[in-house]
């Protein structure tokens, strides 16, 4: 059937160029009331008093929320109130709610909202948190609940602390004969997801409690309410339609939770709040930033010896998600090179900024801007080309990762292959640096990336399949289509395995959670991978059931029969067969005798062998797979003014096998525009205050078209036995390395080495001064 | 969303225009004109903006003409800047406009708003600066021409109830060799870091910028020095860095001194393609 | 005279819409007539997720007050039957979320009507108005200029 590999048109393709495909904020109906939150406008603030009198006697007006404690929210701690309370602790925290008959009213009314606050000192950076004497975020951290493998530090502004510790660093420190150390940061910034989050929550008069929400994860959704609420999680319904855009972004739950206080307050009808583009970017979850120090020591040849890292996550004002970035930062801390004597320690550092969700590549990209600049300083010192050197490092089977991790030739890609792809790719050998007038100049740069999912270790997915009349079949899945394509992905898959026409396949775009078979999160690149072999089975269970009524119905055994073009057949004689409607529904005899019956195929899959990190090693399974990549991006530089066009950038990424080549391709080259817009452009601008300058698009710029450069993307194959059809994940390799390439391609062109994000001009220039 | 209401009148005279503000002024109205209207709506959401009585001048003809009158090139007040741009009998100006906000978003703006804007940066009042126009206005008193130079002082002097309909440039200026060039914090998208226009009249190079103050201006004193050919490139620049108005913006676009950095070249290549070396 | 009833001409149909003044046409069109292809992105202009067809040009309709859309023509997405740029947007691969995929179109759609020569720079300038997150935009320049090929 070969489906596999195939550029199957998305299965909601018209939908979306109709106008016809509706987000959550297109769901609208006369009852609905309207939330608007009131934020903060300062990063760090005491809340004396909270003015809401006004706003109350404002028309259309029927409820106002603030000031009243509410259940602490938030993943591993709860440290969050889901509006603020005694103070507020960044610019954009929620701080009240008021639901009126209309959007409108319910703005005007919250403009009259009065707060009067007493400024509190601000805590910038990770690093500033870091010192002994900087102002407390959170002072009473040690009175919080959280999970039990996490590690707050009461006290301090720590959140959590991931230690790695492997090999033996003296060893390996005596073993190397030059060292380099650098350090990196930048601030946070955004997903910018072109849909603004959007909750619509009700609860009807038996309890029931209904939330449509633009979400990547409808399912903790559920799990959360319930959770931090004492709701009953029977009672809890979740729909997601499409979504438009997500990044990670729509993982963490906050919106929802608003919403459902919302319509609480006024006694359940339906509560709709959709975030304006400023308040998407300032009050809901945002990109991490990262401050990393960085040594390592090489022998002669270039093999690194020994690793010393330190990562201060910028957790922002809450730690929700940050605590697990903090964790997939240390897993993979090293990049993908083998080092056997590691020491990195990675702290999940409150401060007063926008606190994070999970961003495509959740921690990766960011750590891999500060290892691949180490890598190309390295290079430098020793004088050995950059791509050599790591090609010299790669990981693979038989070395050990960061956590211990035996890599076998299944579980890791071929990073060499990649970086041999990549090397013809991008012509390296012609040259990294091209002279094109007295002013420009063409450069290349390169890096690498891998990357392991470091999801809970009992995470879920299952998928049900059901017949129509006509043989058919329906697939429902609880993956969300953000826009990855998976959901036409699965279809392929299950046309292959049932050898039918993919177009007899239909998907189940809306995720509902009572209805839909749980995925557990669709983030980390983790649809495919486990909806797929949830899918597989399945189509097993499908495939059984189908033979067997056509064993009896054919008289032969089950395993004489094949299954194809929906029929089940006599591998010998395949003109003797049934078509799938003639037995989906059951068998029906001439005489009327009816036999079989419906058939609802099942499946599910569950992680296997994940395990949780040693406190004092961090040895432990975290992941299924890693996935790797090698990335070249080339700029034309003007040595005068510092400004730069991105001309090429390019990506080879072990992909395992292509399930669907245009829409893997759309995959990594949508990411490597992510990657280069936040390399490149994207970033928070905060004033003394903490307060962010530029949350409009007007100033908070993504890529637009014709900024981007020719993208030059590659696969490489090196299965993964124990994905389906051995497809590695895709969704977000394509970033990882962006910032990395871009950094080197300029460190190279401007001749200083340049250790900040995002890397615009005058960061250039600036470095330039300090160095001259 | 806005989250105040206005009525709305759209006049199809100036003087049913005029009145109108001044009965809605009367009635504490604050009345406003638009003409894109894009402030209104952009600037009004956050509440930046205020009024209760919008007068949408885009039905009245004298704002709307673009032709040739005499030795003047007549361009009214509420054409949009992609129509200016199409038109194009004024190859500075269509340089300028075209590289303000984005393709679709000029289809609303106009050429009297952006004059006229509350944003700062009114990149296209640079031209008309350099060319010496003539802006046509109008009010309670009537209507009365003027030259730009003479009223526009970080922005347009306007009268309470006054608008303007017109900008005029003699045929000799719109012809004239040119330069415009838009520097941004980073690639093709986005507000100015610095915008530069200038002009050569003769031997004599003009120079106007956006974005290095919180004003649109051009500088007598600066071009003076840019000119005298006495010096070198080198210099003359430099001295014209001293004399720069303040303050040098300092904000997210980029840091005052990068800005100077930027200037300083950019002076330059007008300097430069100009050939005033 | 704060909220009226006014007349809309959309997709060919004139229709009659109660608004308030300060109601951009987004929100009439979306919130009024249920035509909610065009998409609130950023109600600031910065996006073009809300682009629609005024008068066969593009307009960010969160850019233009409903009272100031009488009389003009007005096309959505909606409006749009079969035309080759929605095809070509779905043969290329040219979305993923779909989220600007409507505001695309629509500015594709007048670029195509007005400059159907456009060249590059052209081609770049028009679409340099929207943002796209999920796609790279090789996609969406491959489907643009198929059509303006294919004429
Ligand atoms: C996406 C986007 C990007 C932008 N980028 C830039 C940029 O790069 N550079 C730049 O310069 N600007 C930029 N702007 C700002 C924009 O140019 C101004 O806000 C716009 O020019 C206002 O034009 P308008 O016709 O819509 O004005 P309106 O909103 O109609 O009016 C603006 C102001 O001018 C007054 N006014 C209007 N017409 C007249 C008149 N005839 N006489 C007297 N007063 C009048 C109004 O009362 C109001 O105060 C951008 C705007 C957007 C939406
Ligand atoms: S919503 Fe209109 S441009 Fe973004
Ligand atoms: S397809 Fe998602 S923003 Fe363009």
């Amino acid at each position: 059937m070969d489906v596999i590999g195939r550029s199957i048109l998305r299965k909601e393709s018209q939908d979306k160029v109709t106008g016809r495909a509706r987000y959550t904020h297109d769901h609208h109906s006369n009852t609905m009331l309207s939330g608007k939150v009131v934020i903060s406008p300062y990063g760090h603030a005491k809340i004396v008093k909270i003015d809401t009198i006004e706003a109350r006697n404002m028309p259309g007006v029927k409820a106002i929320l603030a000031g009243e404690e509410f259940p602490l929210t938030g993943e591993d701690i709860r440290d969050r109130p889901p509006l603020a309370v005694d103070k507020v602790r960044y610019h954009g925290e929620a701080i009240a709610l008021v639901i009126a008959d209309t959007p409108g009213q319910a703005k005007k009314a919250a403009d009259r909202i009065k707060v009067q606050y007493e400024l509190l000192p601000v805590v910038h950076s990770p690093t500033q948190a870091f010192q002994k004497d900087a102002p407390m975020v959170h002072e009473r951290l040690g009175e919080y609940i959280k999970e039990k493998h996490t590690t707050p530090v009461p006290g301090t502004n720590i959140a959590t602390h991931i230690k790695i510790r492997k090999g033996n660093m003296e060893k390996g420190w005596t073993e190397s004969v030059t060292t380099v150390e650098a350090d990196f940061s930048f601030p946070p910034s955004d997903h910018v997801a072109m849909e603004t989050r959007c909750s619509i929550a009700e609860i009807l008069p038996d309890g029931t409690i209904k939330i449509m929400t633009s979400s990547q994860a409808p399912f903790m959704v559920k799990q959360l309410i319930a959770k931090y609420f004492n709701e009953d999680i029977g009672k809890i319904i979740v729909e997601t339609p499409f979504v438009g855009g997500a990044f990670g972004g729509k993982a963490s739950v906050q919106l929802e939770i608003l919403a459902y206080l919302g319509s609480k307050a006024v006694g359940g009808l339906p509560v709709k709040i959709l975030n304006s583009r400023e308040e998407d970017i300032l009050m809901s979850p945002c990109h991490i930033g990262l401050d990393a120090k960085i040594k390592f020591g090489a022998d002669h040849l270039g093999i690194i010896k020994v690793a010393e890292i330190r990562y201060l996550w910028d957790s922002g004002a809450y730690s929700d998600k940050a605590i697990d970035l903090t964790r997939a930062g240390a897993v993979d801390c090293t990049g993908p090179y083998n080092i056997e004597n590691l020491w990195c320690d990675s702290y999940c550092m409150y401060t007063n900024h926008p606190y994070p969700a999970p961003f495509r590549g959740f921690s990766h990209s960011e750590l891999s801007f500060a290892i691949e600049r180490t890598m190309d300083l390295l290079a430098q010192k020793l004088q050995i080309d950059p791509l050599e050197l790591r090609y010299r490092n790669a990981i693979m089977k038989g070395h050990t990762t960061p956590t211990r991790v035996l890599l076998n030739q299944s579980n890791v890609g071929d990073l060499q292959k990649c970086i041999v792809r990549l090397k013809e790719l991008i012509s390296w050998d012609e040259g990294q640096v091209k002279e094109m007038n007295n002013r420009l100049v063409r450069v290349k740069g390169i890096s690498c990336s891998w990357k392991t999912s470091t999801i809970d270790p009992n995470a879920p997915s299952g998928v049900i399949l059901t017949f129509n009349r006509d043989g058919s079949i329906n697939l429902m899945s609880g993956v969300i289509e953000i826009g990855t394509g998976t959901k036409t992905v699965l279809a392929q898959i299950l046309a292959e395995r049932l050898k039918m026409n993919v177009d007899n396949i239909h998907v189940k775009m809306e995720v509902d959670t009572q209805t839909t078979p749980e995925h557990w999160k669709t983030v980390a690149s983790r649809g495919i991978y486990m909806a797929g072999r949830a899918l597989l089975e399945a189509a097993e269970d499908v495939i059984n059931q189908l033979r067997e009524i056509a064993s009896i119905v054919l008289r032969a055994p089950k395993e004489d029969l094949e299954i194809a073009d929906s029929r089940v057949f006599l591998r010998d004689n395949p003109l003797m067969g049934l078509h799938f409607q003639d037995i989906c529904y059951g068998y029906q005899y001439p005489n009327g005798n009816s036999i079989g019956g419906q058939i609802i195929g099942t499946g599910n899959f569950i992680m296997r062998h994940l395990t949780h990190l040693d406190p004092e090693t961090g040895a432990g399974k975290p992941g299924p797979e890693w996935t790797v990549a090698a990335y070249g991006v080339e700029i034309e530089f003007d040595r005068r003014d510092f400004t730069y066009q991105l001309v090429k950038a390019a990506t080879v990424v072990d992909i395992g096998t292509v399930l669907n080549k245009k829409a893997a391709l759309g995959q990594v080259m949508g990411a490597m525009s992510m990657g280069l817009a936040f390399a490149g452009r994207e970033t928070f601008y905060f004033d003394q205050l903490g307060r962010v300058l530029n949350p409009q698009l007007r100033t908070y710029r993504p890529l637009h078209y014709g900024e981007n450069p020719e993208y030059l993307v590659d696969f490489v194959h090196t299965p993964d036995l124990e994905a389906p059809y051995g497809a590695r994940g895709v969704g977000e390799h394509g970033l990882l390395g962006m910032p990395g390439a871009l950094g080197n391609a300029l460190s190279v062109a401007a001749g200083v080495s340049l250790h900040h994000l995002p890397l615009i001009p005058e960061l250039i220039w600036k470095t330039k001064e300090a160095k001259s | 969303m806005l989250p105040f209401d206005f009525e709305y009148y759209k006049p199809a005279s100036l003087k049913e225009a005029i009145d109108l503000y001044q009965t809605a002024a009367k009635n504490r109205k604050k009345p406003m004109f638009i003409s894109g209207g894009t402030e209104l709506i952009t600037l009004g959401r956050i509440n930046l903006v205020h009024t209760e009585a919008v007068i949408d001048l885009k039905d009245i003809a004298e704002c709307m003409v673009m032709q040739f009158e005499g030795d003047y090139l007549v361009i009214g007040s509420t054409l949009s800047l992609t129509k200016i741009e199409e038109t194009n009998h004024f190859p500075l100006l269509t340089k300028t406009a075209s590289e303000v906000a984005d393709h679709t978003s000029r289809g609303k703006i106009t050429l009297g708003g952006n004059i006229c804007a509350q944003i700062f940066y009114r990149e296209t009042v640079l031209p008309f600066l350099l060319a010496d126009s003539q802006v046509v206005i109008v009010g309670p008193s009537g209507i009365k021409v003027s030259p730009i130079n003479n009223l526009f002082h970080e922005q347009l002097q306007l009268g309470t109830g006054e608008f303007l309909i017109q900008v005029a440039t003699a045929k000799r200026f719109v012809t004239a060799p040119f330069v415009s060039i838009k520097r941004r914090q980073q690639w093709d998208t986005g507000y100015p870091l610095i915008t530069v226009a200038a002009l050569k009249i003769g031997e004599e190079v003009r120079v106007a910028l956006s974005g290095l103050c919180p004003f649109p201006f051009r500088s007598k004193k600066v071009e003076t020095l840019l000119n005298n050919r006495e010096w070198p490139i080198e210099d003359r620049v430099n001295s014209a860095l001293s004399e720069l108005p303040g303050p040098i913006l300092n904000d997210v676009e980029g840091s005052a001194e990068y800005r100077l950095f930027v200037l300083r070249n950019l002076l330059h290549d007008v300097l430069e393609v100009l050939g005033a070396s | 005279m704060k909220s009226q009833i006014i007349e809309l001409y959309v997709n060919g149909d004139l229709r009659t819409v109660t608004v308030r003044s300060a109601d951009t046409l987004l929100y009439a069109i979306r919130g009024k007539l249920g035509l909610t292809g065009a998409k609130p992105g950023c109600l600031n202009g910065d996006c073009g997720a809300c682009t629609v067809n005024v008068d066969d040009w593009p307009m960010k309709s969160c850019l233009m007050l409903a009272v100031e859309a009488i009389g003009k023509n007005i096309t959505t997405i909606e409006g749009l039957k079969k035309t080759p740029i929605q095809q070509a947007f779905v043969d290329n691969f040219a979305f993923q979320c779909g989220y600007c995929t409507p505001g695309f179109i629509m500015n594709c759609h007048s670029l195509i009507h007005q400059h159907p020569d456009a060249d590059d720079k052209t081609i770049k300038e028009w679409l340099g108005s929207n943002i796209c997150r999920c796609t790279g935009y090789a996609e969406i320049e491959k489907a643009v200029k198929t059509v303006l090929e294919n004429q």
